[in-house]
């Protein structure tokens, strides 16, 4: 699992431009599902029959945030703007990295007494010394991510940028491969552009019109110092998700993935996360709505260039997953 | 011509008479949210299906109720600054029952402390339609009653034009323009209704047509005069119309883009990139619609968009027609 997250985690996919991360995850399920497709958004549809009991959508978001280029100064410094939830904060002073392969600094200008951070603060510097040759390395409306590689943290830990939400791909190829034998069918939506608003999992709910939706997705673990948001912790198993702001799961979704952890004799945890949303939010008003829960992977800084996992829980949360496709 | 959102019927009856003339009465459709969708059939039915829109809405006002003196209260229908409101003067009602209006407010004499520092209040503007009491004004003006701003289209300087709801009759203009399109490919031109006040009508003409490529006509924010910094201009009218990379309600589909661009490129056809993030328009509900669609916004840069006076300059209305035109010639290309 822990190189699977580093090979996804290396690929470039920001919102809009996940094209790379959707052929590689082309390349590792196709000899496991019986369909591959490719939407106007750009979401990779992979279906896999089963007992045919029920249609059931697993989505994981392949994309995540990033900063779109917005203007070249004089000066050849670009100026930004937020693809997704960015926070200045994690922003000072971080190597990012393009599409092509430019990389650059992002750094904050001086400040002005009183006057307050924002995106139109933050800039990139490419090394180029004007305008004409920014411009002749990147265009404007392409995206800067953190440019961190995956790494280690102790034993059983690994961060990355885009932890959120690869390592939910991660989980959902895994499934594809170790589907047992008595699953429903299974449709696994690699999803686009949920980081600014679950616009993929609102166009692929409705084309594959399923009969219940699960998305995979990390949540904000709340076991760091000084902050009281929620009881979730890294290392003590996958999250079933009650509610968040854009979805409550169903409580028989709910219920039947509490039962699956039993019979998968793995430890999991309840999460209620005050703000945030997943494909679930997208996927329970798709047509005439359906049943929808979220299994979260526990992660701390989230929207940061070190997003961080534990794999026991990524394995918990594998095991408990294909107790519930027998379900 | 006036036209708030949920309130298009006169801009609606003369798109619909235009869109008949040229494509026949069994084209042309109008949905439960007061959209038009004029479709041409496919001739070649392997090119991909395409909806081009623009709304048909403006921002203005609605009356509330009035006041014992007879003055009106009111509210903002679509994004409205109160400050561009005040000493404005205001048509009440549509057409020939419009009546004049000025919306008031304290004479600069009377004004004390922080009156002059300070963002009025919606609230506590009213408009002023010479009713001497409570019982004409309401008469004259029942509540409900669609507010407009009374400019008259005024062109000045060198192919520049002021005047109201440029955002998005600029568009209207243009979607009509491109009726006759040379596309062979199933071409739907929707004519949207309540945009200004969240996309209404797009999400439902989306759902309907459910196309391949949406294209969204629009005007959009230019805010290049005075000392912005060139990073928060957005767009510069003159230099033609916009391409969106992205904005609040959608991300081009970058295809989509880079064709766009390549198409203003070759034809000689000036265009600008918007740079900066703000708004959002009919593509993001059409990229949502159904099973989902490919999109890009091209807009004519407004300067004072959404205000009484809003300015843009014809060459990029003119622009916006010939680049669409273009980059339906790419599409059908290949």
């Amino acid at each position: 699992m822990k190189e699977l997250i580093k090979q996804l985690t290396a690929v470039y996919g920001p919102s809009g431009s996940e094209g790379s991360v959707a052929d590689l995850i082309e390349s590792l399920v196709k000899d496991h599902v019986d369909s591959i497709r490719r939407d106007a958004l750009g979401n990779l549809i992979c279906e896999r029959k089963g007992n045919g009991k029920k249609r059931l959508m697993l989505a994981a978001h392949m994309d995540h945030i990033g900063l779109i280029v917005t203007h070249a100064e004089k000066e050849g410094f670009l100026r930004v703007s937020a693809v997704g939830g960015i926070s200045i904060n994690h922003s000072r002073a971080r190597r990012v990295k393009f599409q092509n392969g430019v990389e650059g600094v992002l750094y904050e200008q001086a400040l002005k007494e009183n006057e307050k951070s924002a995106l139109t603060t933050l800039y990139i510097d490419i090394g180029a010394k004007d305008a004409g040759e920014a411009l002749s390395m990147v265009e404007i409306g392409d995206v800067a991510v953190y440019a961190e590689a995956a790494f280690d943290v102790g034993k059983s830990r690994i961060a990355s940028p885009a932890i959120d939400d690869r390592a939910a791909c991660a989980l959902l190829i895994e499934l594809l491969k170790n589907l047992p034998a008595d699953s429903c069918d299974i449709i696994a939506v690699f999803t686009t552009q949920e980081e600014v608003g679950v616009r993929g999992a609102t166009v692929s709910a409705f084309s594959v019109a399923p009969d219940e939706g699960i998305a995979l997705d990390v949540t904000v673990a709340g076991d760091i110092p000084e902050l009281k948001l929620n009881a979730v912790k890294l290392g003590e198993g996958p999250a079933v998700k009650i509610k968040d702001a854009r979805s409550i799961s169903n409580p028989e979704v709910v219920r039947r993935m509490l039962a699956a952890a039993r019979a998968a004799g793995v430890a999991c945890q309840r999460e209620v996360l005050p703000y945030g949303g997943t494909d679930a939010g997208a996927m329970q008003l798709s047509r005439g709505g359906m049943p929808v829960g979220t299994l979260s992977i526990p992660c701390r800084y989230v929207h940061s260039a070190c997003e961080t996992i534990d794999l026991g829980d990524m394995d918990g949360a594998l095991k408990l997953l294909k107790e519930y496709v027998r379900m | 011509m006036e036209g708030l959102s949920g309130r298009e019927e006169a801009v609606r009856r003369a798109v619909m008479e235009i869109c008949e003339g040229k494509l026949g009465k069994a084209a042309v459709k109008l949905d439960g949210t007061g959209s038009v969708i004029a479709v041409r059939p496919a001739k070649n039915p392997a090119l991909p299906r395409v909806m081009l829109a623009a709304h048909m809405d403006e921002v203005g006002l609605l009356v509330l109720s009035a006041t014992e003196e007879g003055l009106l209260r009111f509210t903002g229908s679509g994004g409205i600054d109160p400050r561009v409101l005040i000493s404005k003067r205001v048509k009440v009602g549509y057409g020939e029952d419009g009546i004049p209006g000025v919306i008031g407010s304290p004479p600069i004499h009377l004004q004390s402390g922080d009156d002059g520092n300070t963002a009025p209040k919606i609230e506590n503007l009213s408009i002023n339609i010479g009713a001497k009491d409570k019982a004409e004004a309401e008469s004259k003006a029942p509540i409900g009653t669609p507010v407009t701003f009374a400019t008259p289209y005024t062109p000045f300087g060198d192919g520049y034009v002021c005047a109201k709801a440029l955002d998005d009759r600029v568009g209207v203009y243009n979607l009509l323009r491109l009726l006759d399109a040379p596309y062979d490919g199933e071409l739907t031109l929707a004519f949207t209704s309540q945009e200004e006040v969240g996309l209404r009508g797009a999400m439902a003409a989306g759902f309907i047509v459910q196309p391949d490529i949406g294209i969204a006509l629009e005007g959009t924010t230019a805010n290049d005069l005075g000392e912005t910094p060139d990073a928060l201009k957005v767009c510069e009218p003159g230099k033609g119309p916009c391409v969106s990379f992205m904005d609040n309600s959608s991300m081009a589909d970058r295809g989509l883009f880079r064709l766009m661009l390549e198409a203003g490129k070759a034809e000689g056809i000036d265009h600008q990139i918007k740079k900066f993030i703000a708004g959002g328009n009919d593509a993001g509900a059409i990229q949502r619609a159904g099973a989902g669609a490919k999109v890009v916004v091209l807009s004519v840069p407004c300067r004072n968009i959404h205000s009484p006076s809003s300015v843009c300059c014809l060459r990029d209305v003119d622009n916006q027609y010939l680049l669409a035109q273009a980059t339906l010639a790419r599409l059908m290309k290949g």
